[in-house]
């Protein structure tokens, strides 16, 4: 047998028609997730053909991008603000009702961001080819399952088959190697990896991440890692599983037990890069060497260290424009630039950890004068764990609003959003130009660097709120 | 979906790189549950000021824009988010097809499944194009060709079975169903 790669594995797995020169291959999916803003056209099109969802029980929904996060607009005892908003919400209901699909409605308390609850609830499990109308559907590749967005049509096409066609996409391996520094996360190391590779350096293909230090992370920060791989391009991003994904997904509610454990766990072991086996494309990075990092401009591959100055750049014009919409100047500092908003949220970084990473900053401290600060959890369940914790209480006395679950500020179609021209440290994945609502100016960073930053009312290193 | 075959239009150029799907369908416009009307708010942050009138010096907004059909873009184009509201906004608008050096890949497949040509075109190609607003152009799908206006032509690639479909007028989904006794021979041998 020639030597494989995890990839490979899982898309010959998954080939219910392989490819050929005239045909993409008919693949099938394993999972497929679904929420509010990219299923009604596809539903729409089910009915107008008078076809069924295949395969409900390998569907789930919930509702995340268009919810609003404040509790009384959420439970109905305000009017939800956004008009169309509610429309949506009640339409997926509905649909998902006459087609027969699981929702994890509004009032559902396993509800949460689709990236989130997925992990949570132990429904994405290694090996599996996962989708959903949602381009961060990669951060479930963190369990070494093939998972990538998909535009409408496909969300309906697999609704109506469990298949899509798909050309196989290249591979690319990302190796890490060295520890991460004090204060250094996650969201750093994918920050400075996607700078490395660009916006579109991941384009046709799917990424692997490899190395100790990959396997030396959480299974929280391996989602956050493997959540910004579209933001460098690319379909799909993975890590092998490992102890650390097996002992995670063992016990949640929906993961196998028992006799079914053992065999699904047996299954996954084989699930690794064969020795020898060769990738389209290589890059390693050095994660020792590596600081806090924030971004500057209007893509997530614009991005310095904390304590570095913004690329001068002479003559690009796209520098110059990205460095005009952010009211940012070449060859500024980062640290000290003053700053409006502080969201902690998003399926980049709202699971627990992230919460109580950016709680032992906040402890004890308050936001600075002016600052709002938002924290909204991933989830429900994470809701109620932060609260248990008493880390909702820690955020409310740093002066934060702690909000039911959802997307929120990652994207303005909620009613959270930042002012026009305010600047608003996100640890979020996205800081395209309106992103966070019309001339929102968006720094990406990891939610101890945002904890820091609503403290100081500026850009300041977080190494220095640390224990 | 009705057969595609020849493009011929003069283009519209913007040259921005990285222009990501949030540009070309702010969040906001993604409460809507039809495909319908989102050529009005095709690149609304960038086509309307604060008060939601027309920014003058924006290229969709000019005269010489009415009626072009190709849209020639800065590198990596559709990058971002897979919302399918970019290429209905774009197609509504009346473009069919997209130039670039290299488009990012949800939403190329989003343009193929809606009638919008993603057209990859060299470098050399690309910069003449952009050094070279509203010239005609012609974007035949049968052979893979854009063809500049001193006849020149240059190739790009198209998908196949895409072209297939396009050309013919298939249609994907109806393909997929169509695999049905396929897709039950794998679930039994899967154990799905
Ligand atoms: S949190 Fe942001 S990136 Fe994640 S699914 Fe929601 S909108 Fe998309």
């Amino acid at each position: 047998m020639t030597a494989t790669t995890l990839f490979e594995k899982i898309w010959r797995a998954h080939e219910v028609v392989a490819e050929t020169p005239e045909t993409p291959a008919v693949l099938y999916v394993d999972l497929h997730l679904t929420h509010e803003v990219t299923t009604p056209q596809a539903f729409a099109v089910l009915r107008e053909r008078g076809l069924k969802v295949r395969r409900p029980d390998r569907t789930v929904g919930t509702m995340d991008h268009s919810t609003p996060t404040v509790a009384d607009e959420l439970y109905g005892r305000v009017p939800i603000r956004l008009e169309s908003a509610a429309r949506q919400v009640r339409e997926f209901e509905k649909n998902c009702a006459e087609f027969g699909v699981e929702l994890l409605g509004i009032d559902h308390p396993d509800r949460g961001i689709v990236h989130v609850i997925g992990p949570e609830l132990g429904v994405t499990q290694p090996g599996q080819t996962i989708v959903c109308g949602d381009s961060h559907t990669s951060t479930h590749g963190a369990f070494g399952s093939l998972a990538f967005g998909i535009g409408t049509t496909e969300v309906g096409q697999v609704l109506a088959t469990q298949c899509l066609l798909q050309r196989k996409p290249k591979t690319l391996a990302v190796n890490v190697e060295g520890a991460l520094g004090r204060g250094v996360t996650a969201k750093d190391l994918v920050l400075a990896i996607i700078q490395r590779l660009g916006v579109g350096g991941g384009t046709g293909s799917v990424i692997e991440y490899r190395g100790a230090t990959i396997r030396a992370l959480s299974m929280d920060e391996r989602m956050t890692v493997c959540n910004m791989s579209i933001e460098a391009g690319a379909r799909a991003g993975l890590v092998a599983p490992d102890e650390t994904t097996f002992a995670y997904v063992k016990g949640r509610p929906r993961a196998p037990a028992g006799a079914a454990w053992d065999a699904a766990l047996a299954g996954w072991k084989t699930l690794v890069t064969d020795a020898g086996a060769r990738f389209d494309r290589e890059i390693s990075l050095d994660a020792a060497r590596l600081a806090p990092m924030i971004t500057y401009g209007t893509n997530p591959g614009m991005s310095v260290a904390l304590d570095e100055t913004i690329p001068l750049r002479p003559g690009d014009a796209i520098h110059a424009k990205a460095l005009e919409y952010m009211g940012l100047e070449p060859g500024q500092r980062m640290l000290g630039q003053k700053i409006e908003t502080v969201f902690i949220g998003s399926c980049t970084n709202a699971r627990l950890s992230d919460l109580r990473a950016a709680a032992a900053v906040l402890k004890g401290r308050h936001a600075a004068k002016g600052v709002t600060l938002l924290v909204v959890p991933g989830s429900q369940r994470i809701k109620r764990e932060a609260e248990r914790e008493g880390l909702d209480r820690v955020f409310t006395d740093a002066g934060a609003e702690w909000r039911e679950s959802g997307c929120s500020m990652c994207l303005g179609m909620n009613g959270d959003l930042v002012a026009r021209g305010a600047y608003c440290v996100s640890t979020s994945n996205r800081n395209f130009e309106g992103r966070q609502g019309v001339g929102a100016r968006t720094l990406l960073a990891s939610p101890i660097s945002a904890a820091a930053a609503a403290i100081a009312g500026r850009i300041a290193d977080p190494r220095e709120y640390l224990a | 979906m009705d057969p595609i075959r020849i493009i011929r239009s003069r283009t519209v150029v913007m040259p921005r790189t990285n222009i990501d799907t949030d540009q070309i369908m702010p969040a906001r416009f993604l409460t809507t549950t039809t495909r319908d009307g989102l050529g009005q708010h095709l690149f609304a942050d960038w086509r309307y000021d604060a008060a939601g009138r027309p920014v003058a010096d924006f290229v969709l907004n000019r005269p010489e824009a009415e009626g072009c059909r190709v849209l020639v873009a800065g590198r990596n184009i559709g990058c971002g988010s897979s919302r399918e509201h970019a290429p209905w906004g774009l197609c509504d608008y009346g473009f069919r097809a997209v130039v670039s050096t290299e488009i990012a890949d949800i939403f190329r497949n989003n343009s193929l499944k809606n009638g919008l040509l993603p057209v990859v075109v060299d470098e050399a190609t690309h910069e003449w194009l952009i050094a070279n607003p509203g010239v005609e152009v012609t974007i035949d799908l049968e052979t893979s060709t854009l063809a500049l206006p001193d006849g020149r032509r240059v190739g790009f690639p198209v998908e196949a079975f895409a072209r297939y479909c396009l050309l013919n007028g298939v249609d994907e989904t109806g393909y997929l169903l169509a695999q049905e006794p396929a897709i039950r021979a794998y679930e039994a041998r899967a154990g799905k």
